[in-house]
């Protein structure tokens, strides 16, 4: 299967600091601000944004983890996966401003079913989507409000986000599938 | 409905294999941060039926199977036994397939009746649970006590656990030998002779006669709840003598090499089996059995709910 690469190692950087200056802009600074990533690869990118903000402002932000799939919809349709991975959000969430971060945006079903599962964590005063590849094909009326590439996909496709912590280098690839 | 990860029953933990029982407990963990959450609930099981089937008195694998459905958001039903149906000379099957009629999903089943669980499964189509059949399982016991384990050692490959009590009815002795062996634990079983089964070397245990010799070799005591009503039956002369000869004291736990973790399954009798200065000391990791308790039977029902969609072609329908 032909494999093109969309974004290398320094095409990642520059995107994710344009994205860290947009979280901090649509925000209107750091206050209340905690930056949530989705599992897996998600995490990984929340930690960098967070970082890079942390670089510019000087000042701590806070992250946490998610992991969505006992919120998924589709446990019938495809089973279990093997593991759950950890969540670790605050002990409340009312009046933050929850910046949810994941890899790549397709359907919308895992921002929804993160958005059904911070409700069972308190009331955030808003909450912004930021993902890192917009491939479109979305079932569900959801948006992302900052976004890293955005690109046309076929069902068929795939988008592979590799991050140096887990896959030993930053790339995001297209997988064509062939006809 | 058949889970590709276990299949379609948990009837005990002598028919997984160490992969399967592995899957279960490091799918254990997240669920422990579940119950720590201000909204201790998941919508994983919404609209699945449990019954909880419970033909022999429980109160903490009862509470703990209801708690576990509940914080995966699946409806409940609790079955006692006395003043229903079962009172008035119904069989098994027959309650169970009155139950399945009404469309459940699963059924959690104790029984008086070793093997209870695995004829009921193979004559229903819900996922059975077993929560104890006769002395011959009680599975997720075993699979919280080796979470608890693998909790307070970090492994439980080469570690060495202790069973004390009477091993010849206990159910529990059976699933943490099955489980424990199977992930590379070293098995010990102490007790009176009279209450030893006969050819438990054949599970691949060592047999250990004295008190004495368990604490100086294990990593861990498992000290099974005696029955009462093994006195009546004469397998032991008295309660003051077990607690004599077999009791896990504070004076026997200090003559030990190295730190021992105590677990015991409850319901406690103090001062016969365990003495009350040991069942809450330091060592003790009887509370934390009972807290993973909950994340173990969580694991269970989840990984079990999850099936394939054309399990009605399979059953033939």
């Amino acid at each position: 299967m032909p494999t093109t690469t969309l974004l290398d190692a320094r095409a990642i950087q520059r995107a994710l600091q344009r994205m860290a200056s947009e979280v901090v802009e649509r925000c209107g600074g750091t206050a209340d601000l905690l930056l949530v990533g989705i599992q897996r690869r998600g995490v990984e990118l929340a930690e960098r944004i967070g970082a890079l903000i942390e670089g510019a402002e000087g000042t701590a932000v806070p992250r946490g983890k998610l992991d969505i799939t006992l919120y998924r919809d589709d446990l019938q349709a495809i089973g279990p996966r093997p593991v759950v991975s950890e969540t670790r959000l605050p002990p409340s969430l009312d009046g933050r401003t929850v910046v949810i971060v994941d890899d790549v945006l397709y359907t919308g079903r895992t921002i929804r079913a993160a958005l059904d599962e911070f409700a069972d964590f308190g009331r955030p005063r808003r909450i912004l989507l930021c993902v890192l590849v917009d491939r479109g094909g979305r079932e569900l009326p959801i948006q992302p409000d900052i976004v890293g590439l955005a690109l046309g996909t076929q069902p068929g496709d795939r988008v592979d986000v590799l991050v140096r912590e887990l896959d030993g280098r930053d790339a995001v690839e297209l997988v064509r599938e062939v006809a | 409905m058949t889970s590709a990860a276990l299949g379609k029953d948990l009837v005990g933990l002598e028919p997984l294999t160490a992969d399967q029982i592995r899957l279960i407990l490091d799918t254990a963990e997240p669920f422990k941060e579940v119950s720590e959450r201000p909204i201790k609930k998941v919508p994983a099981l919404r609209g699945k039926t449990i019954v909880n089937l419970f033909f022999e008195n429980s109160t903490r694998t009862r509470i703990s199977f209801e708690f576990a459905e509940k914080r995966l958001s699946a409806d409940t039903v609790n079955v006692a036994t006395s003043g229903s149906s079962v009172a008035k000379g119904e069989t098994l099957v027959d309650t169970a397939r009155n139950l399945e009629a009404m469309r459940i999903d699963m059924v959690v089943i104790r029984h008086g009746a070793s093997g209870a669980a695995r004829f009921l499964g193979e004559r229903i189509r819900s996922n059975v649970i077993n929560a104890g059949d006769g002395k011959h399982e009680h599975p997720t016991q075993g699979l919280l006590d080796m979470l608890t384990l693998r909790d307070r050692f970090g492994r439980l490959e080469g570690l060495k656990v202790a069973i004390v009590g009477d091993i010849l009815h206990s159910r529990v002795a059976r699933s943490n030998i099955w489980g424990l062996t199977k992930l590379g634990a070293e098995v010990a079983v102490c007790g009176p002779p009279s209450l030893l089964p006969r050819n438990v070397r054949d599970l691949g245990v060592t047999v250990l006669p004295r008190i004495e010799d368990a604490i100086a070799w294990a990593d861990a005591l498992n000290v099974l709840r005696l029955q009462l009503e093994r006195m009546q039956a004469g397998f032991i002369p008295s309660l003051r003598e077990y607690n004599r000869v077999f009791g896990v004291t504070s004076e026997r736990l200090a003559r030990a090499p190295r730190e021992l973790a105590i677990l015991h399954p409850g319901p406690m009798n103090r001062g016969v089996e365990i003495d009350s200065d040991v069942a809450d000391g330091p060592h003790s990791v009887i509370l934390p059995q009972v807290t993973n308790g909950v994340a173990v039977r969580m694991a269970v029902l989840y990984l079990l709910a999850g099936g394939s969609p054309d399990w009605r072609t399979e059953a033939g329908e």
